[in-house]
């Protein structure tokens, strides 16, 4: 580690943060409806699009009839996109070419763009029409995306209303979401990628000649535009296989900062849309501050494992003194590799600029660990905010009963019935990701796709379910994702770490909204400052984290012993 | 307050049938109501079957399976024991009330309108019905719970509140209820019975404290959920470890893994919740107050507003005097003696309170010699009181009846004397005019005493986060006068029952709960408006029905104390979860390296207790988390200590305690019983 390499990762994220805290008010006077700097170009067009879809701006839902919206809205997408897929060959933009997808990945790669989690089972530039890429993922892109937000408002709206059973309308939210906030927000972040090198044609590929004379064809495609949404969204679905370690995706070390600064933009400012909305800005910061702290933590210990290298090459005759390079790439160096690799795993981004299977064991800890906390540090757009919630619930209940009160958060009493919809959210993750884990590691079918043997072998099934479970969508690599047992068993795993996850915070907030506000005093459990802060963490690491120490011990943690003893597997 | 014998902590006789109800509990239709304790007394049978089956086929390892089978049932044992501990303190109690309830025979007087010697027929008690009207005369037990309707008796309720001071019970007013069970000393009383046998205070009572008819109150049941939903959670966890482990090519057996999972979920707060929950309750009625709900205590513990009368709770309830004041031409002595002889014959405690200021500050003689020639009583007529003595006519009263006494106006009186009634009106006090014949002779300063510890244990409330609020008769000025003086947040003046109920009702809309006390039957509205009502024992029927709590020792003040012993019950449900859940660190770092050292000698690192044997490690881990519930059932049943020192002062002291003393704790204990296990050569 250096103390450039520190800078440059606290420059990136005082970027951040600079530009999260305007646009985070900007959200809230969106969601609120109120008049913006847009509002004159997009108030027409939102009106257009209400009147052409009979929809009641002014009508709002209560947390059922929004979580039904909700669901249709992202089934539709997900049909929408799974035929699509099907029929590329027949439809128009494929001037590859390209056949029909198969049943299973086509299912596996609708729900992976629906849930935001992005997943890609295969090659996009060898596997996906133009058509698909635009139409189809691109656009879920952007729903996927608003959807969150759209719930994450929801949800915060629920505590900053008393006594009310409306939480909003779905529909008008996940409009706002993408003509305020996705939209304007791409189109910026498209130009400055298409500036710093990032190409954007709709030409298939273009064919050069190479210095040995042979023929190679390079493919192309409007790569800066879905770049700049696969970031702002947290999707990370990238244009070409290798994702962002891909010089096309990401050129240069200017294009890297640009990554990570607007894979973080929306979910950092996203917190203080919340904080203005609830009406206390101090708790949006709580909340930041526990994922940024998480967030540099993970950093860190990608940092300094990964500059300290493996000592096995070391042994091999591999000059130590660049850290483990393996699966790098160079022209973005170790510190920002760091910082890329905790921020897409902390979020539920996914994209890569490293390959995750190729760090040491006890920096492939962190994504793996950052995932499995149930992406919250700081989370996917929106859902980051309401997973974070709930571990705040919990939080609150644990610990405020220490102060000889019954738990309240932002001054709704947390009581049974939230603590039961709250278990059952959270249930929903250990079971995918150690269930599948558990049966995939002694299914033959399952075993034939891993290039690994030994702990890694294990972490890479480990960290595939977690993946998908958290709607990361990030991969281990080393495992081939494309089997039907693979399409299939994840498929199901980002429906249910997305849906089965969402249903019951919802619920939650259609509970929380119900109930009157109870006042603070000095006998109230405070919620925002460094204790609640440790405290969180704390829980979040605890209730979190706890539960995959077992098979965390078996994989990277045991790898790690392993690498230290000098035995290879 | 209490004459109750308070059972100590580990009475013999408790502890011994406690030990009996443990084992009666393993009932699995007693058990299922605690879903931690009925997941680990599961999975101790399951591991008692492998124990049996490994013994008929001849197997090795036996030492340990039936170690841990052992160690799993204690650990289901102990947690049975807890709650069997916490009832059996309350039976003690119960059966203490229940003595006094025994055949009791009723006279049954057969028209309502019968009075004391008309003839009455003898019915048992428990045959009575409301409605009935019974006669009770002095040596009688009062039948059942009801009002009197004539008459008027002095009461012995110590069978109830274990305060020996009979009490007057009569008829209209507010000191109309009774109570069956309890004993008239004197006179005779004629009651309608109001409760019949079996749902009586006394019987209600009885029922609450053996924790007969508990059930989960809100938080206790929002906490079980939490832990059940961990516990399936660290289900997940554990029963996939069995795949994962089996891709690692290690093999665990079941015993080991039923040991992980037991360690692993919440047994401790698991197995001692019901138990914290009982004792809270009991710990209510040791300070002589009856909840009619556990969610009644919970309330108390979220209390923001505090209704206090005035009257009896921040003040003395008279007023006394605490000044003498002269006119020109007069000394104070002048005036201590003329209102000394004006009050020699007035027995209010107004009065009273004349003779001994100016006894005891003016040090003025015994004048008992001198007999009046006549005696004028106070009367609210008149509102003058006084006597004739040495042939001078001596007077005090209000100062308006006293200046038309005297044939003054108010213009017209001394200006000493005029800024004297001013200056005691705008305090709060009340000024007596005195006057000898027809001379004004000065003022006497009568004053609402604040209690003199009040003020503390009000700073004491703020710094809980509690809102106190006076309520008092007086005028606005009055009031506000005693209200600084005793550091009250607010005050509502002139106050109606109605009153009362608006500003119930106005603060629960800005999300507030209010607790109040009150024994009127205009009180019962804003009692059972209120979130914690607590009605005293001296009330009216009316209002303990309206009230979610009886205070048998009829003390206002005591509102203060049952919200703290809320908030106690609250805290130690916490503070233990957050222990049991902090444990789980350690148990992890002794087991995890436990299980898979044969397959990775290198976790041998995590190792860290550096505990003797895989077995020894698992095994000590077991015995820890069970003997850990013993050695915190004193604390479960005392609760955590509450000190007023604010919302996160109180957080950061706790979560230091529990929080990092739960995950240092188990690190040292479980080294300790690996010690011991390997000293022993257990494993």
């Amino acid at each position: 580690m250096t103390l450039v390499g520190w800078f440059e990762i606290a420059l990136v994220l005082g970027a951040v943060l600079a530009a999260a805290w305007p646009l985070g008010l900007y959200m809230a006077r969106v969601f609120a409806g109120e008049r913006t700097a847009l509002s004159t170009v997009m108030r027409p067009v939102e009106r257009a699009l209400y009147a052409f879809a009979r929809i009641h701006p002014g009508s709002e839902q209560n947390w059922l009839s929004y979580t039904l919206s909700m669901l249709v809205f992202n089934g539709a997408g997900f049909l929408f996109l799974y035929a699509l897929m099907r029929l590329q060959h027949v439809l128009p933009l494929d001037p590859q070419n390209f056949a029909a997808i198969e049943p299973g990945l086509a299912f596996n790669t609708a729900m992976s763009f629906v849930t935001n989690t992005n997943w890609q089972s295969y090659a996009g530039e060898t596997t996906m029409s133009h058509l698909v890429q635009m139409a189809g993922l691109t656009v879920q892109n952007f729903l996927s995306a608003a959807t969150g937000i759209a719930l994450a408002i929801a949800v915060t709206r629920a505590f900053a209303r008393s006594g009310i059973r409306e939480i909003g309308n779905f529909w008008v939210d996940v409009t706002r979401a993408t003509l305020y906030v996705l939209l304007p927000l791409a189109i910026f972040v498209a130009i400055l990628y298409a500036a710093s090198g990032v190409p954007q044609t709709l030409a298939a590929s273009v064919s050069a000649t190479t210095l040995e004379g042979a023929k190679q064809t390079i493919a192309l495609g409007p790569v800066a535009s879905q770049e700049a949404i696969k970031q702002l969204g947290t999707n990370g679905g990238g244009f070409f296989n290798a994702n962002a370690a891909h010089p096309f995706e990401n050129p240069n070390v200017w294009s890297n900062v640009l990554s990570i600064w607007s894979m973080l933009l929306i979910p950092t400012a996203i917190t203080f849309t919340f904080g203005r909305m609830v009406g206390d800005r101090r708790q949006g910061y709580t909340l930041l501050a526990v994922m940024g702290v998480l967030l540099i933590v993970g950093t860190a210990v990608v940092y300094a494992s990964e500059t300290a290298g493996n000592p096995l090459l070391t042994a091999a005759g591999v000059d130590p003194s660049s850290g483990n390079l393996e699966g790098k790439e160079i022209r973005f160096g170790q510190a920002l590799t760091a910082l890329y690799v905790a921020a897409t795993t902390g979020l539920s981004c996914g994209a890569v600029n490293a390959m995750h299977d190729s760090l040491t064991p006890l920096g492939g800890i962190v994504p793996l660990f950052m995932m499995q906390l149930g992406e919250i540090l700081p989370g996917g757009v929106g859902s980051g905010l309401y997973g974070m919630i709930v571990m705040a619930l919990l939080t609150v209940f644990v610990a405020g009963l220490m102060v000889g009160r019954t738990p309240e958060y932002l001054g709704k009493k947390v009581e049974a019935r939230e603590m039961k919809l709250a278990m059952l959210a959270l249930l929903v993750l250990p079971f995918c990701i150690l269930g599948f884990t558990a049966i995939a590691a002694v299914l033959p079918t399952a075993l034939a796709s891993l290039a690994n043997s030994g702990p890694h072998g294990l972490t890479e099934i480990l960290y595939a379910y977690s993946s998908a479970t958290g709607n990361n969508g990030s991969a281990f690599a080393g495992l081939n994702a494309n089997t039907p047992w693979f399409n299939t068993t994840l498929g199901l795993a980002m429906m249910f770490g997305r849906f089965a996850y969402v249903v019951p915070v919802m619920a939650i907030a259609g509970s929380i909204a119900t109930k009157t506000n109870t006042a603070a005093s000095a006998g109230t459990f405070p919620t925002d400052g460094t204790l609640f802060c440790g405290l969180l963490i704390g829980v979040i690491l605890i209730l979190g984290g706890l539960l995959y120490f077992p098979a965390l011990a078996l994989g990277p943690i045991v790898e790690h012993f392993l690498m230290l003893a000098g035995k290879t597997f | 307050m209490s004459k109750r014998v308070i059972h100590g902590l580990l009475d013999r006789s408790i502890l011994r049938r406690a030990a009996v109800d443990a084992v009666r509990k393993l009932a699995p239709r007693k058990l299922v109501r605690n879903p931690v304790m009925f997941v680990t007394g599961v999975v101790a049978a399951l591991v008692t079957l492998i124990f049996i089956r490994d013994v008929a086929m001849g197997r090795g390892g036996l030492l340990f399976t039936g170690q841990i089978a052992a160690w799993l049932w204690f650990t289901v044992l102990f947690a049975n024991f807890a709650e069997a501990v916490a009832e059996g303190r309350g039976r003690a109690q119960a059966d203490a009330l229940r003595r006094t309830r025994s055949d009791t025979m009723a006279k049954l007087l057969l028209h309502p309108d019968d009075t004391k010697d008309d003839p009455w027929e003898s019915k048992p008690a428990q045959d009575l019905v409301a409605g009935d009207v019974v006669l009770v005369e002095a040596g009688d037990t009062i039948p059942a719970d009801g009002e009197v309707i004539q008459g008027i008796a002095s009461v012995n309720e110590s069978a109830i509140t274990g305060e020996s001071a009979p009490v007057i019970r009569e008829s209209g007013g507010d000191r109309s209820a009774v109570t069956g069970g309890t004993v008239v000393l004197s006179d005779w009383i004629i009651v309608r019975i109001t409760a019949v046998a079996g749902s009586s205070f006394l019987d209600r009572m009885i029922a609450l404290v053996e924790g007969a008819e508990r059930q989960k109150t809100p938080n206790e049941l929002a906490l079980s959920i939490l832990l059940s939903g961990m516990t399936l959670i660290l289900l997940i966890t554990v029963t996939t470890l069995w795949g994962i482990a089996d891709y690692s090519s290690t093999e665990v057996s079941v015993t080991v893994l039923v040991a992980l999972l037991v360690t692993l979920i919440p047994t401790t707060i698991g197995g001692l919740l019901s138990a914290i929950g009982i004792a809270g309750m009991d710990r209510l009625v040791r300070f002589n107050v009856v909840a009619t709900s556990g969610r009644a205590v919970e309330a108390a513990g979220d209390v923001d507003t505090l209704l206090l009368d005035k009257t009896g709770t921040i003040t003395y309830g008279n007023r006394l005097a605490s000044a003498f004041i002269p006119v020109p031409g007069r000394s104070e002595h002048d005036v201590a003696e003329s209102s000394l002889l004006a009050s020699l014959a007035d027995e209010t405690p107004e009065g009273r309170s004349i003779v001994a200021l100016a006894r005891g500050h003016y040090g003025l003689p015994d004048m008992g010699n001198k007999v009046p020639t006549k005696v004028i009583p106070f009367s609210a007529q008149t509102r003058v009181s006084g006597v004739d003595i040495d042939g001078r006519c001596i007077r005090k009263g209000a100062v308006d009846a006293m200046l038309a006494q005297v044939g003054q106006s108010i213009e017209h009186a001394p200006a000493a004397f005029r800024q004297a009634v001013d200056s005691i009106a705008r305090t709060g006090g009340t000024p007596l005019a005195v006057a000898v014949g027809s001379d004004l002779v000065g003022v006497i300063h009568l004053k609402d005493v604040v209690k003199p510890e009040i003020k503390t244990r009000f700073a004491a409330l703020r710094q809980m986060g509690i809102k106190t609020v006076m309520v008092t008769g007086d005028n606005p000025v009055t009031a506000a006068a005693i209200a600084s003086e005793a550091g009250v947040d607010d005050y509502i003046a002139e106050a109606t029952p109605q009153d009362k109920l608006a500003y119930i009702r106005s603060e629960q809309r800005k999300g507030r709960l209010i607790a109040m006390c009150g024994d009127g039957t205009n009180d019962a509205p804003a009692l059972a408006q209120a979130d914690v009502g607590v009605a005293m024992q001296t009330g009216t029927q009316a209002a303990r029905e309206a009230g979610n709590m009886v205070d048998l020792d009829s003390d206002p003040t005591k509102l203060i104390e049952i919200t703290e012993i809320g908030k106690q019950l609250l805290m130690t449900r916490g503070s233990l979860t957050t222990f049991s859940i902090a444990n789980d660190v350690a148990k992890y770092f002794a087991i995890i390296p436990a299980l898979f050292i044969a397959t990775y000698p290198e976790l041998g690192k995590l190792n860290v207790m550096a505990l003797a044997t895989p077995q020894s490690a698992i095994l000590s881990a077991v015995i820890f988390n069970a003997l850990i519930i013993v050695a915190l059932i004193p604390l479960a049943l005392t609760g955590v200590a509450y000190r007023p020192i604010g919302a996160a002062a109180l957080l950061r002291r706790n979560l230091l305690v529990y929080g990092l003393g739960g995950i240092i704790v188990p690190f040292i204990g479980i080294k300790i019983v690996d010690l011991a296990v390997s000293a022993l050569g257990l494993a």
